[in-house]
């Protein structure tokens, strides 16, 4: 009997979305789609969730790699600590963010000062503060599938002579793409909806740090049925991207 | 099976009816005023208000509680345009104070305004004025960090008001989507200079100095309060608005740096 919990799972994923389009304003739709904001917004999310994914990939994977592989002690409270971003509300992160790379935060003062590296106000802020937020998805994904994989491979690969480096390119992270790319994905898409510590961090200002939630919840505030056709057009170019993924890349399943 | 679907379905069904059944209206007595005086005021009053408003009437809200023995006052303070479209989307709300008339406007279900405070811009800036900001025309200094109210709230409009009338075009790095967070920013030091309430740089004078300009008065926001009608402690509701306008009202007002009419 667990297709009835399935089911109403289902509906309550299900029925705010249904309720989104159905309370949308269809009539003037075509008018508002076409407005310069939404372009703008849509565009900025875009750049800054992917970055921030890449961010995440270069920094996240040899942290799961550590996290899995390396036998540091401590290793459990590292691991506690990486998924801190995770129970932390966002905003909270973006104020922790502004203290330590602010303009008179502990790192961002030494920053500003020594090279004009300023992060709040900016796009690259955006991407600290989504790739923030969204690295510990990566991180645990990866770290799973690193302890899923089979050492023995790369035993093999060591007696045949290949250097560490060229095994952890040619062996591992084949053997573990599927939980390299299920991890992006569910980086990307944390990225993407990222909303508090990018308003607190970067704040808001349209063309540089205005992304799709930003605008949508700025849009509620005066006019509702705006807010509705930002939701539907970032709901409908995320549904595009994770439906495009196809299933037996995630799951390895060849 | 079908025994145990059937008596599933019966415990979702009841839990169902069950919730629903759940009293609407709390604790309130509603009991007839023979007389003119006021009834004895219980429960709880949600009083939904401007970010501006948060010091003053958290006090308010302390001095009511301290008059009225077993009355609870919450608050909600927020934009009042976030404020707005909650109530219209059915929060619980009791009473409304709004740091524009344009937002109480939005709301439609409500018993009629009164103005009870005006309050003016001032430029705000990080203790020591490390930006050396003199008035507005540094607001379109390119090089400075601006952070402004976005439109849409009061601070925001009122804000774009004096701008249009004394002719600069600001550059802000941020809209911030109420006034208290644009105020945040600039006493963490992340932004030079913002255009912020009288109040809100009476509120945090350890952190922040105020810069007054000239040209203030030309945008000067005033304040409605409102009971509304689906208020669920309508008595309450009423109440509290007349302490908000008696003299005890208007003294703790005026001592935060409003305006008090």
């Amino acid at each position: 009997m667990l297709l009835l919990p399935a089911l109403i799972g289902l509906a309550f994923l299900l029925v705010p979305l249904i309720g989104l389009l159905a309370k949308a304003p269809w009539s003037t739709l075509p008018s508002r789609l076409f407005s310069a904001d939404v372009w703008q917004a849509l565009k900025l999310s875009l750049i800054c969730a992917t970055s921030a994914t890449a961010l995440c990939l270069l920094l996240g994977i040899p942290l799961a790699w550590l996290l899995a592989r390396s036998g540091l002690p401590g290793r459990g409270i590292i691991r506690a600590l990486v998924t801190v971003p995770l129970v932390l509300p966002p905003v909270v992160g973006g104020v922790a963010l502004l203290l330590v790379l602010g303009r008179r935060g502990l790192v961002g003062e030494h920053l500003e000062l020594w090279f004009g590296i300023s992060f709040p106000f900016t796009t690259a802020g955006v991407v600290v503060a989504e790739a923030f937020v969204a690295m510990p998805f990566l991180v645990i994904s990866v770290e799973g599938a690193l302890r899923a994989a089979d050492p023995r491979y790369e035993e093999a690969a060591a007696t045949l002579g290949a250097g560490r480096w060229l095994t952890f390119r040619r062996v591992t992270l084949p053997s573990i793409a599927p939980g390299v790319v299920a991890g992006a994905v569910l980086c990307w898409a944390r990225a993407l909806g990222e909303f508090g510590a990018t308003i607190t961090f970067a704040g808001n200002l349209p063309g540089r740090t205005t992304t799709m939630p930003l605008a949508v919840y700025l849009a509620l505030e005066t006019d509702p049925d705006v807010a509705v056709v930002l939701s539907i057009v970032l709901l409908l170019v995320s549904v595009v991207v994770l439906a495009s993924l196809r299933e037996r890349w995630i799951s390895g399943l060849r | 099976m079908f025994r145990r679907t059937a008596l599933a379905a019966l415990a979702a069904v009841s839990a169902l009816t069950l919730a629903g059944c759940g009293d609407d209206a709390p604790a309130a007595s509603s009991s007839p005023s023979i007389s003119s005086s006021t009834p004895a005021l219980s429960g709880t009053i949600n009083v939904f208000a401007a970010a501006s408003l948060t010091g003053s009437f958290t006090q308010l809200g302390k001095d009511f509680e301290t008059a009225h023995p077993g009355v609870k006052v919450t608050f909600n303070f927020a934009g009042s345009s976030a404020l707005a479209q909650q109530i219209n989307q059915g929060a619980p709300a009791d009473v409304f104070a709004s740091a524009a008339p344009k937002n109480m406007d939005q709301v439609t279900d409500k018993g009629s305004p009164t103005t009870f405070v005006t309050n003016t811009l001032e430029i705000a800036v990080p203790k020591g004025n490390p930006a050396k900001i003199t008035g507005l025309k540094d607001f379109a200094d390119k090089n400075k960090k601006i952070a402004l109210c976005a439109v849409q709230v009061p601070c925001g409009a009122a804000a774009d008001k004096v701008f249009k009338a004394v002719g600069i075009t600001p550059q802000p790095d941020s809209l911030e989507q109420d006034v208290k967070a644009a105020l945040t920013k600039v006493s963490l030091g992340e932004v030079d200079a913002a255009l912020v309430y009288k109040t809100d740089v009476l509120s945090a004078k350890d952190k922040v100095e105020g810069i007054e300009f000239p040209e203030a008065d030309k945008a000067i926001n005033e304040y409605p309060i409102a009971t509304l009608t689906k208020a669920p402690n309508p008595d309450g509701a009423k109440a509290f608005v007349a302490y908000v306008l008696s003299d005890q009202g208007k003294s703790v007002l005026s001592a935060a740096g409003f305006t008090a009419l």
